[in-house]
Order: structure tokens, then C-alpha cells, then sequence
């Protein structure tokens, strides 16, 4: 009958007239205006069909338009699989000018520019620690988070049921706090960005936060979680606890009711908890080996890896690259995995053959430190990202679960079960070396420059 | 008739071959910048390359981006790393991506693991690179127009070996919603083959109900 149509496919060209409709005389000409006659032969079925069905948002990914779950589905995979399998996808950092103003060109562009690409010789990393310093009591729980270095150059570590403050200035220890034996051991310490306001948590599921400088209590949050609170996180005035209930919890400290987000997300302790730079992301790490990153401002999950088989406890978010998330598996999974929170792609996985306790990135060059336990308790530094061991730093007699970096960046604090704190000049020597004198005072930094 | 006579071959060597790649690269971002206007005429200087006026931008940070580009590009073209580089256009506004010019590499193998050097006539190649220039030139009569302020971009896409200096980072395709896409031509220098693409945003007038 009419050239070219045979049966009723499945699908619809793009046509103008549906083809059903035969009330007009035959013609055999290409040229009908009036209805639109297919050429079956010269048809790309499949493209037509892919054309149609799946439509237009399968390759591209920038698109503002919402799609369905699954779509979202796929295009992560699609990401994924694109991101890992062959290619990597860089861009220049220093962005040229915008071309508006021809005038005053941006520092940072031609500062840059300026920097010996050539390779620096290579600085010495001492294999021994600087300093190692008593810990009697502290607790060796690999999901608590004991021991921080505030942006006011003092260590605070938390022995039992004490927190200590070891000034690193001139080396003097106080003893900021001993809670009662029903508020249950110190579980979380952490500095506020200011450097004189601590916050501890405790077993008990409280937190207090302490100003050390005039060595009083300022507020107790109580009612927020239901068991121990094992990780802290500030943002400014927030807060953030992660408790063995899974639950994580933003707390204005400013206001009375100081519960303002809850993040729901882990179902066993959140023993990682770490804000990025910018405090727009948070990163949050679970003993159900689930690793969360949530949007500051709508409070919902932007990715959820489940890639690590162990419990998540190390977190670090790149200083020099922004989205970048390296994270650390405990003692069945012993791997780095590094991560592109604006894809949600997995970047680079490295097997380090011990738990990973604890990750820090350098502030001065592109290194990656991490702390381990079996066998070794090892202080491991790489070089990002070829993840090249440029030093192993050995001491520590058990697992090295707990550490923290200097205000300068170039010292690490390190603490274990084997009951010290370790210094280590490992991402540079201070410009001062300071020497503290030892303190004649019965305390549990007495015995300085004594490895036990 | 005359008959086409064999014309010499030149010998190319891996080093030669990434050197004509990346300067290709750096003439046509040059020339793109131009036409699509992303920075106004004034800033552009004209000198001679492959037979016919090309634009070079005089803008100190821009000439820096696209050196530090191109020494790069050369880099992991002789390593056989480079996949493929894309200039995107964004609005300086809204940061969407309006147009994305793909320069998709095609390395032998064998002449990087094996360091041999192949055959062919340097006017042959120049007379590639000329034509995808004229095009380039004359893309501005189906390219929609650019009434906003732009930014430019690179993108390499490299292999997942790679050394990442420090001056470079991962990023996004960038890709764009809904693009029409044209080919241009592409030139070949028997070690690297380039190919060109321009995919455009759909211009709001164009699109069929």
C-alpha cells in the first residue's frame, strides 16, 4: 500500500502526521508536504529508538533539569565508571583573567606562575620523635578521639577520667578537669577554631565545654545523644558530636536549645567526624564502615561510600585540593581511599598493609600521613598523589590511634595505648626549637625527653 | 594534467610530532578566544603561523595559562598520556558551559614505547592544520552568539597513570546539556592524531516544539 509502511513498530518516527490517516491520494514523491512517508531503509532504528526512549539526559551530566532516582542512579555510575576506568579529567588550577578588566592582574595567577617547578631537594624527616611524653591512663579504644592540638599551640589529652593541657610554648601542664566516675571516662576531646575553648565528651553522653584559659566549665550539653559521644567537629559556634548511637548532632553553643541539626546516617558509633575547610561539608565516619558526606545547608547526604570493610575512623580533607577527602579503613580493610566529594568518584585506593588509625595532610607539601597499629604502630608519610612512602616513623610499641597536627604544620602529636605522646617534626623543623624545661611538678608529663 | 608528484617526507620524530600538537593547541585556543570574542579584539596581535594571520592574545595572564598549558600538553603527549583536551566557554554569570571544543588525541603506541619516528610531509601537515584554522575562523556563521561575558577553561582528559603536577587538578567534564555537535576536520602527523569537535548549547530558537 503506502512505501514504506509496513507493520506497526513499537515506536513512532518523528514525524509531523501520524501515518495512520489515508485519506489523501497516493503520491510517491518525496516531496508531500502533507504527510511524511519514512524510508525505512535509511532508517537508524536503534539511535532512533535510543533517541526517544531514553531521551536526552544519559550522556550529560551538568544538566540543571531534575531526573528521576534511577536516572540519578545511572549517571553516578556513569561517572564512576568514567572517572576510574581510563580517564582523569584535570584542570589548570590558576585560571587565567576574566577578560573584563584588563587592568590589575590577579596575584594569586602570576605568584604562582612564579614557583620553581623544579623538584626541591629533599628535606630531612628525622626517623625518631622529637619529644615523648607520659600518658599514664589514657584510654586505648580505637574509636574514641583523645588527644587534640588547639590553634593556641597547646595539646589537650585526655587520660581516663582527666584532661590535661600541655602548653608547647614553654612546655607547662595543667590538669583542666577530672569528671566523676559516673560521667564515665573522657571519650572526645576537641579545640575550638579559637584555640581557648575545649569541648569534651564524655561516656556518659554529655559534653562540656571548658574555657581554658580561665580553667572553667562554661556549658554542659546534655539530652543530645543517648550513649557515649566518641567524636567532635567545630565550625565556628557549632558544634558538631557524633555519638555511639549513631546519630550526629550540630549544637548552636550560643543558644539554650542547642540542638539545630541532627544528621541521621550510621547506624553504629561515629567514631570520624571532620568539617572541610570551607565548612560547607562534613564528613562522617562509622563503625558500620560507611562513610557520609552531608551539605551543611540542607543537612542531607551527598555521598555515601561503602567502600571501606572496617570501621571509618580516619578522616582528612585536602588543603590543597578542594573536594578531596582521603579516608582510612580499620583493621580488616587497612586501606587509603581518596575521594572527590563534587562527583562522588572514587579517586585512588592504596592497600597499607595495617589499620588505619589516623590521617593528616601537610599544610606545606603534598603529603599524606597516616598512623597505624599491627604490627609495626607506624607513622607513614606519602607523597600525593603517587602515594609513594617517603618515610616510615617507628616508636610507638602499640596501636598509634590518636594524633594531631601543630598551629605551624610542621609537627604531628601522636598518641597509644603504650601510654605516650610522641612529637614528631615531620612536615618540617620548627623555626624555634623550643625546649621546655622540665617541670619538677608530680604530673604525667614529668619525665620529658624520656622514651618509656 | 600534472600528476601529483610524491611530495618529500619529512621525518617526525615523537618530540616533533608533541611540539606541532601543542602549538596547534595553543594557535587554536588562541584563535577561538578570537572569534568567539570570549576577549575583546583589542588584545589580540597578529602574527604569521601555517601560511596564514594568526591571532595571539597579549594578555600577561592568559599568556602564562596557555604556556604552562602548552608545556604541559607537550609533556604528556610525548609520554602517549594525553586523551584528549577540551576549551569550554562558560557564561562568567551563571557558569554554564555554552560551548566545548574537543581536541581528541590519538596516540601510536609504538612510537613511544618504542621510539621510532615516522614519515611525512611537513607542507602536508601545515595544510591540515590550515584548514581546521579557516573553519575554526568561519565556525562564528552556525555558532549561536555569545551576548554574555565569557570564561574560558582547559581540560585535558589524561590516563589514570599519570603524574598530576602541582599546578593541575581534577575537575568535571563540564559537559553540556543537550549539544549540537559539529565535526571539524582533524590533522595527523602518523604519531598523534587530532580530531575537532564543537558541541554548542541549543539555541533557544532553534529548537523544534
Amino acid at each position: 500500500m503506502d512505501s514504506g509502511i509496513n507493520t506497526s513498530s513499537h515506536f513512532k518516527p518523528q514525524a509531523r502526521c501520524p501515518l495512520q490517516r489515508n485519506f489523501l491520494p497516493k503520491k510517491t514523491s518525496k516531496e508531500n508536504p502533507e504527510r511524511f512517508i519514512p524510508n525505512r531503509s535509511a532508517m537508524d532504528f536503534d539511535y532512533a529508538h535510543f533517541q526517544l526512549t531514553e531521551g536526552r539526559n544519559v550522556k550529560d551530566e551538568a544538566t540543571k533539569v531534575s531526573s528521576s532516582p534511577s536516572r540519578e542512579a545511572y549517571r553516578k555510575q556513569l561517572a564512576e565508571t568514567m572517572n576510574l576506568n581510563r580517564t582523569r579529567i584535570l584542570a589548570f588550577r590558576n585560571k587565567p583573567q576574566t577578560p573584563v578588566q584588563l587592568l590589575p592582574r590577579e596575584h594569586s595567577v602570576y605568584s604562582l606562575y612564579q614557583q620553581p617547578k623544579s623538584v626541591k631537594p629533599r628535606r630531612y624527616i628525622p626517623q625518631n620523635c622529637e619529644r615523648a611524653l607520659d600518658a599514664p591512663d589514657i584510654v586505648d579504644d580505637f574509636y574514641l578521639n583523645l588527644l587534640d592540638w588547639g590553634s593556641a599551640n597547646v595539646v589537650a589529652i585526655a587520660l581516663g577520667r582527666s584532661v590535661y593541657l600541655w602548653d608547647a610554648s614553654s612546655g607547662s601542664v595543667s590538669e583542666l578537669v577530672t569528671v566523676d566516675e559516673d560521667m564515665g571516662p573522657v571519650t572526645s576531646i576537641n579545640w575550638a577554631q579559637d584555640g581557648l575553648n575545649l569541648a569534651v565528651g564524655l561516656d556518659n553522653s554529655e559534653v562540656q565545654l571548658w574555657d581554658s584559659v580561665a580553667s572553667r566549665k562554661v556549658r554542659t550539653l546534655k539530652d543530645g545523644h543517648q550513649s557515649r559521644v566518641g567524636s567532635l567537629a567545630w565550625n565556628s559556634h557549632i558544634l558538631t558530636t557524633g555519638g555511639m548511637d549513631g546519630k550526629i548532632i550540630d549544637n548552636d553553643v550560643r543558644v539554650r536549645s542547642h540542638v539545630v541539626k541532627t544528621y541521621r546516617g550510621h547506624t553504629l558509633e561515629v567514631c570520624g567526624l571532620k568539617w572541610s575547610e570551607s565548612g560547607q561539608h562534613l564528613a562522617s565516619g562509622g563503625n558500620e564502615n560507611v562513610v557520609n558526606v552531608w551539605d551543611c545547608s540542607t543537612g542531607r547526604s551527598l555521598h555515601r561510600f561503602q567502600e571501606h570493610t572496617s570501621a571509618v575512623k580516619a578522616l582528612a580533607w585536602c588543603p590543597f585540593q578542594s573536594g578531596l577527602l582521603a579516608t582510612g579503613g580499620g583493621g580488616e580493610d587497612r586501606t587509603i581511599k581518596f575521594w572527590n566529594t563534587r562527583t562522588g568518584a572514587c579517586l585512588n585506593s592504596v592497600d597499607t598493609g595495617s589499620q588505619v588509625c589516623s590521617l593528616i595532610w601537610s599544610n606545606k607539601e603534598r603529603e599524606l600521613l597516616s598512623s597505624h597499629g599491627f604490627t609495626q604502630n607506624q607513622l607513614t608519610l606519602w607523597k600525593y598523589p603517587s602515594m609513594v612512602k617517603m618515610a616510615e616513623l617507628n616508636g610507638h610499641t602499640s596501636r598509634v590511634l590518636y594524633m594531631s597536627q601543630s598551629p605551624d604544620g610542621c609537627t604531628v602529636a601522636s598518641a597509644a595505648g603504650d601510654e605516650t605522646l610522641r612529637l614528631w617534626n615531620v612536615f618540617g623543623i620548627p623555626e624555634d626549637a623550643k625546649k621546655a624545661a622540665p617541670k619538677a611538678v608530680p604530673q604525667p608529663f614529668s619525665n620529658v625527653n624520656r622514651i618509656r | 594534467m600534472a600528476s601529483k608528484t610524491v611530495a618529500a617526507k619529512d621525518i617526525i620524530t615523537l618530540h616533533g610530532s608533541a611540539a606541532i600538537v601543542s602549538e596547534f593547541f595553543c594557535y587554536a585556543a588562541n584563535s577561538i578566544l578570537y572569534n568567539r570574542a570570549v576577549y575583546p579584539e583589542e588584545s589580540f596581535v597578529k602574527v604569521k603561523k601555517y601560511g596564514l594571520p594568526m591571532l595571539l592574545i597579549e594578555d600577561e595572564s592568559v599568556k602564562s595559562f596557555m604556556s604552562n598549558l602548552t608545556s604541559q600538553i607537550s609533556e604528556w603527549l610525548e609520554a602517549g598520556k594525553l586523551q584528549r583536551v577540551v576549551l569550554v566557554i562558560m557564561s562568567k554569570a551563571t557558569g554554564e558551559v555554552l560551548e566545548r571544543w574537543n581536541f581528541r588525541i590519538e596516540t601510536d603506541n609504538e612510537v613511544v614505547d618504542k621510539g621510532v619516528s615516522r614519515e611525512k610531509s611537513d607542507k602536508e601537515i601545515m595544510r591540515e592544520i590550515q584548514a581546521i584554522m579557516r573553519q575554526v575562523a568561519s565556525s562564528v556563521t552556525y555558532l549561536p552568539c555569545l551576548d554574555e561575558t565569557c570564561v574560558f577553561d582547559v581540560l585535558a582528559y589524561t590516563d589514570t597513570d599519570v603524574a598530576v603536577p602541582f599546578t593541575w587538578i581534577e575537575s568535571d567534564p563540564k559537559l553540556i546539556a543537550n549539544p549540537q555537535m559539529v565535526k571539524l576536520h582533524g590533522f595527523d602527523t602518523k604519531i598523534h592524531k587530532v580530531d575537532t569537535l564543537v558541541s554548542y548549547k541549543n539555541d533557544e530558537w532553534d529548537e523544534e516544539e
